[in-house]
């Protein structure tokens, strides 16, 4: 410590050593002083770490100053700061993670909750995401012309996932957990605001205060999930859904259709219906095909056989979700949906099976919950 | 910013291909000399070599002091480097445009520069 003089470089080049000697020792044998080995091998990341020293300290400076509230002077540095957290050398859970934390203002502990893992995991995930955009020089720049709209898609990605991952979560009274679904809505607006007429970045933002609308209705008083064919209709926010219909209007003006608008338009149809049985599945079924165009991804498919159970029968729909086999079958609800769908014809103890297998894969509490009560405990 | 991009693949058996495949490699291996002619001429590659292919590679491992030559490479995988080019970019982002245009798989290093350990050392 004494001769690096700057603890935190010190603290991680130790751990460095660490690592690469856990690493090579079972191999290669431990050395006959393992101590002044370790010293040597962290002099030498010490050195690797100090040479880039400014640049990496001017860089996890960005990193960490930045601030939440609205600045417009910083508006600029925080769109860079955005896409340089959201780029796609860095691995998605990186991507989130640092986006919490540098845009967000989150701190380590609230993300580690906020995604059930631990803080020295947490801790360790942003470390190395940091490393790399220093040792890889990912620059701190919006992207311009043609590699826009591929990392526009990046960034809307993250905030989808941190949304879900709030939306999901939402009146389990999981008390540790920050909601992330507010800050992933505030994130899009924020971005919405640096980027401006941004067609799919206003799609996600309709989707978002569509779902939200409803989500007085998707817990109930004992603070269990209520799915939307249960929800009362009545306790969803009209002014929220109308809002979010604004948006995606003033989207769809601008004429550059998207996977978001097309997920805001299917929430919009079902905001829309006063009812679950009076939803125009056929509207929904053509929006899914839309989506399918744009993205072709078997989640997709799973969500528009649900569409499809209401227009063409429950046997028609288990044969598409049936043919997903292959590509779900570790997603929790390929099961789930598998199972309702099996009910809804009378295979009881498939659909248990099902259920079971379902609650084997899911990791979400209030999920879990569901299908536990669904399967009778 | 000094980059190492690896190229996946090598012609190695291509000469056994038939049809619509040899064609294929054939255009690829076209369009992979135009790549570099492209980029040595802007200035952008510094170094590089297309590499023979692993048939040709022998390998000098060292495991607990005892040094042990063999035949093949030692990435012991499906995919085999074929080729590398040293290049000089402003970041990871031009870099990453340049791979995009390679017709098949690179793999993006930064290299670690080591001309300033001297000046360090003293100070």
């Amino acid at each position: 410590m004494r001769i690096l003089g700057n603890f935190d470089i010190a603290e991680e080049v130790v751990q460095d050593s660490l690592v690469t000697a856990l690493e090579r020792w079972p191999d290669q044998g431990i050395p006959d002083n393992p101590g002044a080995w370790l010293m040597t091998t962290a002099r030498r990341r010490a050195i690797d770490l100090l040479r880039r020293d400014r640049r990496y300290a001017e860089k996890v400076l960005i990193l960490e100053r930045s601030s939440v509230v609205g600045d417009p002077v910083e508006a600029d540095d925080r769109l860079r700061l955005i896409f340089t957290c959201c780029h796609p050398a860095l691995p998605q859970e990186a991507q989130v993670a640092l986006t919490l934390r540098a845009v967000a203002g989150f701190t380590t502990q609230e993300i580690a909750a906020a995604f059930l893992v631990s803080e020295p995991a947490m801790a360790q995930r942003i470390v190395r995401a940091k490393r790399k955009i220093v040792a890889a020089n990912i620059p701190y720049r919006v992207p311009e012309g043609a590699e826009l709209p591929a990392r526009l898609e990046a960034v809307l990605a993250v905030l989808y996932l941190m949304f879900n991952e709030g939306y999901l979560s939402r009146g389990t009274g999981a008390g540790m957990r920050r909601d992330l679904a507010d800050d992933a809505l505030w994130l899009t607006r924020l971005l919405d605001r640096l980027l401006p007429s941004q067609a799919e970045v206003l799609g996600l933002l309709a989707l978002m205060k569509l779902h939200l609308a409803r989500s007085a209705a998707r817990f109930d008083a004992a603070g269990e999930m209520v799915l939307l064919p249960e929800q009362d209709r009545s306790r969803w926010d009209q002014e929220a859904i109308a809002e979010g219909l604004r948006t995606l209007d003033t989207a769809a003006l601008m004429r550059r259709p998207g996977p978001y608008q097309l997920q805001a338009a299917i929430a919009a149809v079902h905001a829309e219906a006063p009812s679950w049985e009076t939803t125009d599945w056929e509207q929904v079924v053509t929006l899914y095909d839309a989506l399918l165009r744009s993205a072709n991804s078997p989640v997709v498919r799973l969500n528009r056989a649900v569409a499809l159970s209401h227009v063409r029968g429950a046997q028609v729909a288990l044969g598409e979700v049936n043919d997903l086999a292959l590509a779900l079958g570790d997603y929790h609800l390929f099961h789930a949906t598998r199972a309702e769908l099996l009910d809804e014809l009378g295979e009881a103890a498939l659909a248990t099976e099902a259920r079971r297998r379902a609650l084997e894969l899911c990791q979400n509490p209030a999920e879990r919950a569901l299908l536990l009560r669904k399967l009778g405990h | 910013m000094k980059y190492v991009l690896l190229f996946g693949g090598t012609m190695e058996g291509a000469d056994q291909l038939e049809g619509a495949a040899k064609e294929q490699t054939m255009a690829d291996y076209e369009k992979s000399g135009q790549w570099f002619e492209k980029y040595s001429k802007s200035g952008k590659i510094v170094g590089g070599h297309e590499l023979q292919g692993p048939s040709t590679a022998t390998t000098v491992s060292r495991r607990n002091g005892k040094v042990t030559v063999t035949d093949g490479p030692f990435i012991e995988s499906k995919e085999v480097i074929g080729g590398y080019a040293e290049i000089e970019v402003a970041d990871l982002d031009e870099a990453l445009a340049m791979a995009k245009e390679w017709p098949g798989t690179v793999e993006i290093r930064p290299v670690v520069d080591h001309s300033q350990d001297q000046e360090r050392a003293r100070s």
